[in-house]
């Protein structure tokens, strides 16, 4: 191909039902992709392009039957919460290729109403994980984020407090959003994050994501209608390091590093033009571990920075803005939330919890045990 | 202490779990860049090659994380207990558990970088799990 490359914008964002629904899977896709759909101006038989896993072993092909369409681009890689980012790169290399014009990634999920998520997590008997793991107990993938945040707090002064900060910011901004699991309870305090019962050290449960159903969609093309409401798609980066509790040398450098300088390099800006962060938060180290790694804070430095009380509602880095995994909704894959909120907040529809004049985004998933990276970066069109 | 889940062990693995039957914690060694691995593999993660041999190692090393479990993950165990990436003195990773006089000194005894020794919590199955004990102070 010659020329300029088109550019790629999403035009639709949407969630499905959140908390506890009592719907199944493929209600909640059913959803999450109409609603994305209405929101951008678009139906069903605009789609040709589908990206989505979770529902079964043929996830994007269920829900293509699902749905009544015939995709030329489907993508179920599964790369936990980090896979609807994933997506986005491989959406908007499809769409620029002329693969597909129209793609929706989307994600759902029933598990608190299912109640299909346990401690020890999903077992598979022929991994060098199950031989060589599995026989000492951990909890999964609790037990290897406290083992993070353990060698954290050993590195780092203040380690403790800034773990409970994340928590308690996310609560601030949960109570701004009326989707959020938390809206309408109480502003929490490091005694109340501290103080909640231990359940794999140094975590305790209120460092820990909520188990809820939810989930949400967005949609991608290289063709604009309402440009005000349009986002553009510009940078994306990923890095892949490990299944093994064993394989990372050092627990505080995650593969952010990598997909962060990447996504940063396409998009040709650094971390300072970033007006709104969105990342994954499934335990608050995951958090610090992150914006360290993306370049918002040296080694050990995002403790200062979220100490400051800066990343709070009306603070200079307004960071998980709808109040996140923590306290917002955390379907089990939480990845596609992100970007529907960074989404929200470029166009300015976030009413309570908005960020002034905010123009570009980050939005960055975390999936398995700090396994899997990806950063994608994105910016209003108009 | 309990330890219900017996891992199933393959071709590639069997050097491994044989020396735990006689007390021996061994490691792969590449014949092509001298480095151990941890976990068995059929190739060597630092190098590709496939020139793979087993080495006994010290069973010394040092607690690089930890974290006490509070819960069972599943039927069987018996919460707290502590699990730890122990780093071998030979360069690999390992988990493990770190066995203490008392629990309720965990939280003191058990420190990230304290040394750690190994020892060994036999399976119903004549196998056993390779165990560490904090030395020194």
């Amino acid at each position: 191909m010659q020329g300029v490359l088109p550019e790629v914008f999403i035009v639709g964002a949407a969630e499905c039902d959140l908390g506890v629904t009592n719907k199944s899977i493929l209600e909640l896709q059913g959803q999450a992709v109409t609603r994305a759909l209405a929101d951008a101006g678009l139906s069903t038989r605009d789609v040709d392009g589908i990206a989505t896993n979770g529902i079964s072993r043929f996830s994007a092909t269920q829900l293509a039957d699902y749905l009544g369409i015939v995709p030329s681009f489907t993508d179920s890689s599964f790369a936990g919460g980090s896979s609807f980012e994933i997506y986005v790169a491989r959406a908007v290399e499809a769409l620029r290729s002329g693969q597909c014009t129209t793609v929706v990634i989307s994600f759902a999920s029933n598990q608190r109403s299912a109640k299909s998520r346990s401690l020890g997590g999903v077992i598979e008997h022929h991994t060098p994980e199950a031989q060589f793991e599995t026989p000492f107990g951990p909890l999964f993938p609790l037990s290897y984020y406290a083992m993070a945040a353990q060698r954290y707090l050993h590195e780092v002064p203040h380690g403790r407090a800034a773990l409970s900060e994340v928590a308690i910011s996310a609560r601030e901004w949960a109570l701004l959003n009326p989707a959020a699991f938390r809206y309408g309870t109480k502003s929490l305090t490091p005694a109340d994050i501290e103080g909640a019962d231990l359940i794999s050290s140094p975590l305790t449960t209120a460092d820990c994501c909520l188990v809820t159903d939810g989930g949400g969609a967005i949609v991608l093309t290289t063709k604009v209608v309402d440009k005000k409401r349009a986002v553009k798609v510009i940078g994306y980066g990923e890095a892949t390091t490990n299944t093994s509790m064993t394989s990372v040398d050092d627990l505080l450098v995650t593969g952010a590093v990598e997909s962060g300088k990447r996504a940063f390099a396409m998009a040709g800006i650094t971390p300072q033009d970033i007006d709104v962060v969105e990342v994954y938060d499934s335990f608050t180290i995951t958090v610090l571990l992150t914006l360290e790694a993306l370049g918002f804070a040296s080694r050990g430095g995002a403790a200062a920075l979220v100490l400051g009380g800066k990343t709070r509602p009306g603070g200079s880095f307004p960071l998980n803005t709808s109040g996140g995994g923590l306290s917002y909704c955390h379907p089990g894959q939480y990845g596609i939330l992100l970007l529907v909120e960074a989404v929200r907040q470029l166009r300015g529809e976030c009413g309570d919890r908005q960020v002034p004049n905010a123009r570009r985004a980050l939005a960055h998933g975390t999936g398995g045990i700090i396994s899997t990276h990806a950063t994608v970066i994105l910016e209003r069109a108009s | 202490m309990t330890f219900p889940y017996l891992p199933i062990e393959d071709a590639i693995s069997a050097p491994y779990w044989e020396g735990t039957r006689i007390g021996e914690l061994r490691m792969q060694l590449c014949g092509s860049c001298s480095k151990f691995q941890h976990y068995p593999r059929a190739l060597c993660s630092h190098c590709g090659g496939t020139d793979l041999g087993w080495q006994k190692v010290s069973g010394q090393g040092t607690i690089d994380a930890w974290t006490e479990v509070m819960r069972a993950p599943q039927e069987g165990f018996e919460a707290p207990y502590i699990i730890a990436r122990v780093r071998l003195n030979e360069g690999p990773i390992m988990l493990s558990r770190i066995l203490t006089s008392n629990a309720a000194t965990s939280n003191t005894e058990v420190k990230c970088d304290q040394s750690v020794s190994l020892t060994w919590q036999p399976l119903s199955d004549g196998r056993a799990l390779p165990l560490f004990v904090p030395v020194g102070g």
